[in-house]
């Protein structure tokens, strides 16, 4: 009795094992959400991100190529080491395949260095600097939704043209700030302007109102705050308490996406300008979408947790039309298939594995503006994606050919 | 012109350093009342400044209550939360090491800010300022914004009014003598596990006021207290652990010190402080105002 059973019961697992899952390396597709689950930046993407990519999964079926798809996630703290740590572990002993979202620019190289050593697929959709598709690029590394480029660009760009100058810059004192400040203050000397100063404060600065200050006796036209999370948050609603926005002065928040918006609320950050790849009331279909996240999570989405989603699906595609996850493959369709989901329209990537898309500029709505939850921006223009991102060609990836 | 700036961006500096050390020395004066007498250092501290903060904007997103009335509730409802854990864990541990004090209240916090963050996110909520107290005034060398003027002159008042209560009243002298010899103290017929009760409740309903009053000025966030405690402990290490005056002054001296390396190296501005530390250990372990034991 006992051996049919057991015969009967190997036999339905025998059977219940697809075909292609061959292809498919130890029989499933794992996916590691690795970023700021506890610290600054948990709103930014965190536990959001995470939920994204179980949508990602969801909506394409839970499998690929037969083979079962499961997403695993972690809190890296912000620091290096441990997010390090976490991968290593997850590639060496836990046959994570991919690892995604990767908010805070040290974190992402340090994890991007490992995915090339270990010839693995990592897709950074929450970190800024771009030198991950620059010097530091790998053949296996992506980077999606934004970068330093991309908002120095779309902010720094759109104030000069308003007629904003001259430039003194609020700066985290970090990789991140450095680079943002350096691509943006280029970005305005380009177009005529000028940069008068510049100040650098700690990461989880609580009072901004020495460096305010300072940036006020300027007599800067913008004061551009490179700086992220909750310390853009209190930069903002400091400057307005000191009344830097009174005196005439504009504020440019580089790095600025939806959740931070709302944590600030309407009354304080109105009229500030900046640039997000995504917005939820686009068109009927990012509605669609964002009304099913808004379920799930109880807030909409920003550009990284979108990000994120388009990165999870993308990534099942190409290993759908691969036939296989084994990484050479994977990667070079990632590279080849154009980018089209309710992120990203028409969206390509470059070789040295920089997804190039649309970005938009906007500006906060004053709370008069604002007809229902969540509704803060107004779109001010479309920013074309080769406008907005560094040519592959002159990123200076060493992979790719001048 | 001082050291190549301008004199009046010198005053503004001056008087920002004033603005953040009145913060200091108002969670600082809680920290040493509770260690003075409870020998505990209560890592919750940052976490009751977070509370009293969201009590306020709690108060203002439910039921619709403003800043003034909240400027009593926030403290008593940190108050009493603290005399609960006071009197249901705390009280437990006085007769074992110290050191299950600090990581009780360690741990306390971090479960704290772990369920506020859970529900509120770490971008926090934005707390209006109250409309009598919006708005700024130009003092000629800078822009000084009304609210901030009126949390040095609050501060200033409540710190002044804690230690006038702790040197001047009988129920102070009740405190200090119970802080040298709590047995001779209860021998007296003084109720000691009550004194160190309400002790506790009033260092907490100083840090819930000090949140309250921080709320207008920053964002109100889970993680608003982490930041700034480790300042605070530096602060009261300096003054000299349990020193009440010490607290106090110090609270401004630092946080002048502070806003004046922000000006010239900002890049160091969150370390000066634990430098100063440093020094003063070195000169005085005991801190600039503690008596050496």
């Amino acid at each position: 009795m006992r051996l049919s059973y057991l015969l009967s019961a190997a036999c339905l697992a025998a059977t219940a094992i697809p075909v292609h899952a061959a292809e498919i390396s130890d029989g499933k597709v794992k996916i590691g959400i690795l970023n700021d689950q506890s610290g600054v930046y948990a709103d930014f993407g965190g536990k959001w991100s995470f939920e994204a990519a179980k949508m990602a999964v969801e909506d394409f079926g839970g499998t690929v190529q037969g083979a079962p798809i499961e997403v695993i996630s972690a809190d890296h703290q912000n620091k290096p080491d441990i997010a390090s740590n976490i991968a290593r572990q997850w590639y060496d002993t836990e046959q994570v395949d991919s690892i995604m979202e990767l908010t805070t620019s040290s974190v992402a190289l340090a994890v991007q260095g490992i995915s090339a050593e270990k010839k693995k697929i990592d897709i950074v959709t929450g970190a800024a600097s771009s030198d991950l598709t620059g010097k530091a690029c790998s053949p296996y590394g992506f980077h999606w939704a934004y970068d330093t480029h991309a908002l120095a660009v779309g902010t720094g760009g759109a104030l000069v043209k308003q007629g904003g100058d001259s430039w003194f810059f609020l700066t985290a004192d970090y990789a991140f700030g450095y680079s943002l400040e350096e691509q943006t203050s280029n970005f305005v000397k380009s177009q005529g302007g000028t940069v008068v100063g510049a100040v650098r404060h700690p990461l989880a600065t609580t009072d901004y109102s020495s460096f305010l200050l300072q940036a006020q006796s300027s007599g800067a036209k913008v004061v551009g705050f490179a700086n992220a999370g909750l310390d853009t948050a209190n930069s903002i609603k400091q400057a307005a308490e000191f009344g830097l926005v009174a005196g005439g002065q504009r504020l440019a928040a580089l790095l600025f996406t939806l959740a931070e918006v709302h944590g600030l609320g309407l009354e304080a950050a109105q009229g500030l300008t900046l640039t997000e790849g995504f917005y939820w009331d686009r068109d009927d279909q990012s509605r669609e979408w964002a009304k099913k996240f808004m379920e799930r999570t109880g807030r909409m989405p920003n550009m990284i947790q979108a990000g994120t989603y388009s990165a999870v699906t993308q990534y099942l595609k190409a290993i759908d039309k691969a036939g296989t996850d084994e990484t050479e493959a994977v990667a070079k369709n990632l590279h080849e298939m154009p980018v089209e989901d309710v992120f990203a329209r028409g969206g390509k990537v470059g070789a040295n594995g920089r997804m190039i898309y649309d970005m938009y500029l906007m500006e906060v709505k004053k709370p008069s503006e604002s007809t229902q939850p969540w509704d803060y921006y107004k779109v001010l223009a479309t920013i074309p994606g080769d406008e907005a991102y560094i040519k592959p060609a002159e990123s200076g990836c060493p992979l790719v050919a001048k | 012109m001082i050291f190549g700036i301008p004199i009046q961006a010198f005053l503004g500096q001056l008087l920002v350093g004033l603005i953040n050390g009145s913060f200091y020395a108002l969670l600082s004066l809680g920290l040493a009342i509770i260690f003075g007498l409870l020998r505990v250092i209560n890592f919750a501290h940052g976490a009751q400044y977070m509370l009293g903060a969201f009590a306020g904007y709690l108060l203002l997103a439910h039921l619709g209550i403003g800043y003034w009335p909240a400027l009593i509730l926030a403290p008593l409802i940190v108050g009493v939360t603290g005399i609960i854990i006071e009197r249901l864990a705390l009280s437990r541990l006085y007769d074992i090491d110290p050191l299950y004090g600090l990581l009780f209240t360690f741990g306390l916090a971090l479960v704290l800010e772990g369920v506020f963050r859970y529900y509120f996110g770490v971008s926090g909520n934005p707390y209006p300022v109250p409309p009598l107290l919006a708005g700024g005034t130009n003092l000629g060398f800078m822009f000084l914004p009304i609210y901030r003027g009126w949390v040095v002159v609050a501060s200033l008042v409540i710190c002044i009014g804690v230690w006038l209560a702790i040197e001047k009243t009988k129920f102070g002298s009740y405190l200090r003598a119970a802080t040298e010899n709590p047995s001779l103290v209860q021998a007296f017929g003084v109720n000691v596990p009550l004194l160190l009760t309400l002790t506790y409740g009033l260092g907490a309903a100083l840090a819930g006021l000090a949140g309250i009053l921080a709320a207008p000025v920053y964002q109100v966030s889970p993680l608003m207290g982490s930041n700034l405690i480790i300042v605070v402990f530096a602060v009261v290490v300096v003054g000299g652990m349990g020193s009440i005056l010490g607290a106090i002054v110090t609270g401004y001296m630092l946080g002048l010190a502070e806003g004046l390396t922000k000006v010239f190296y900002p890049e160091a501005s969150n370390i000066v402080i634990f430098v100063i530390m440093a020094i003063v250990l070195l000169v005085r372990p005991a801190g600039l105002f503690g008596k050496d034991a």
